[in-house]
């Protein structure tokens, strides 16, 4: 299959706080989930990492003092085995990326979608309460769920395609919007559109209807 | 080679030693150089004394148990312990899971190509050299960025410069840093 080129970043600073830790769950897993897809953000994350290695590296230590048998004691972690990470092996080649696996607990035919209206679907995930993440799922041709910006919003399309009035998105591109933002995306006529949000407001029942419910022929 | 990038390899060499053979003495001085600085960044992340002992110990237990992941060709080892340290740092200071992407599917080889890992750690180097460099201000944000588990909103409120002086020294800070690498 050839990988559609991603023409739709995550910008710098979501990288910078994937890097040092800062962002909330919900915004790690969008992070992991377009790394999955994408060479060039990646390498932008590794290089993030490795300013966070050069600082641990030129971090002056000398005030810093380890408890007594602090070593003797890490040998004797050791000896006790690794940690078990419990972990569902991950499919390849699915539409969902492994991060995303992981948190559905299984494949696409695995995620629990909730009827919103009109053929949309969705699936909240579980992350920590400080955003919200979830699979949305679209029919071919429909309008997205009018969720009313607050805070930032992420999307990233993961199956299918969705357009607004300025730009197209496809597998691996990811939108961004803030409060400001108004628009009505839709989902390319060709296929059922299945889509990541992740929200750092808090997640609305009400208002998930499409505004504008309408088939659209995008040729 | 300099001095600098010969501590790296050196570095790497530990990692090596550890992997193939338990060498207890390359691990002693690995968490020597490591473990007091990993306690150091989870105290600045919050963590006090006694919970940042147990996960710097933990931090470096987990590098022995994954020597066998550490890929030279990719990582310096203390970006490698950095990664490990902050990951640790979300799972005990934020209870939070940290998703991770796939596997590239190309993951470490056992004897990468020397001359990837002597690049990739030359390049490790200049970097490092290169946040040495920084202007006081810049390198300042920048650690805080890293150490002191605060969203650029949160410097602006310690720092008591506003938001846009902050993202665009953070900012520079970074083109510089690409620049130094060029
Ligand atoms: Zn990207």
């Amino acid at each position: 299959m050839m990988e559609h080129s991603i023409k739709h970043h995550l910008t710098d600073d979501i990288l910078i706080g994937y890097a040092t830790g800062t962002l909330p769950e919900a915004f790690n897993l969008m992070v992991a989930a377009h790394l999955s897809l994408c060479d060039t953000c990646r390498a932008q994350a590794e290089s993030f990492d490795a300013v966070g290695g050069e600082i641990l590296d030129l971090a002056p230590s000398n005030d810093i003092v380890l408890e007594p048998g602090s070593f003797a004691a890490t040998m004797a972690l050791i000896a006790g085995g690794p940690v078990d990470e419990i972990q569902v092996p991950r499919v390849s080649g699915s539409v969902l990326p492994g991060p995303l696996q992981d948190y559905v607990g299984g494949d696409l035919a695995d995620v629990q979608w909730r009827g919103i209206g009109m053929g949309v679907k969705q699936a909240i995930l579980p992350t920590s309460r400080d955003a919200s993440a979830r699979l949305l799922f679209i029919p071919a041709g429909a309008a997205m769920p009018d969720h009313g910006h607050k805070g930032i919003e992420m999307t990233m399309v993961l199956q299918g395609a969705f357009q607004d009035e300025d730009d197209y998105f496809a597998r691996g591109d990811v939108e961004i919007a803030d409060s400001d933002m108004h628009h009505t995306p839709v989902a390319d006529i060709h296929e059922d559109c299945i889509c990541l949000a992740v929200s750092d407001a808090p997640l609305e029942f009400q208002g998930l209807l499409p505004k504008i419910v309408q088939r659209f022929a995008r040729i | 080679m300099n001095a600098n990038n010969g501590k790296r390899m050196l570095w790497v060499d530990h990692m090596y030693r550890i992997r193939d053979d338990q060498d207890q003495q390359a691990f002693a001085e690995l968490f020597g150089h490591f473990a007091p600085r990993v306690k150091g960044f989870l105290i600045k992340s919050g963590a006090d004394g006694s919970l940042a002992e147990e996960c710097a110990q933990e931090v470096l237990a987990t590098c022995w148990h994954k020597a066998h992941m550490f890929d030279p060709a990719r990582a310096s080892v203390a970006t490698w312990i950095f990664t490990i340290a902050r990951n640790r740092k979300i799972d005990v200071l934020r209870k939070q899971r940290r998703p991770e992407p796939e596997d590239l599917g190309w993951g470490p080889e056992e004897n990468p190509d020397q001359a990837d890992v002597m690049a990739l750690q030359q390049e490790s180097e200049q970097l490092g050299r290169a946040i040495a460099e920084l202007p006081a201000n810049q390198r300042e944000l920048i650690e805080k960025a890293y150490f002191g588990d605060l969203s650029h909103s949160e410097i602006a409120e310690q720092t008591g410069l506003p938001l846009g002086t902050i993202k665009s020294r953070i900012r520079l800070a970074l083109e510089r840093l690409r620049h130094a690498m060029k």
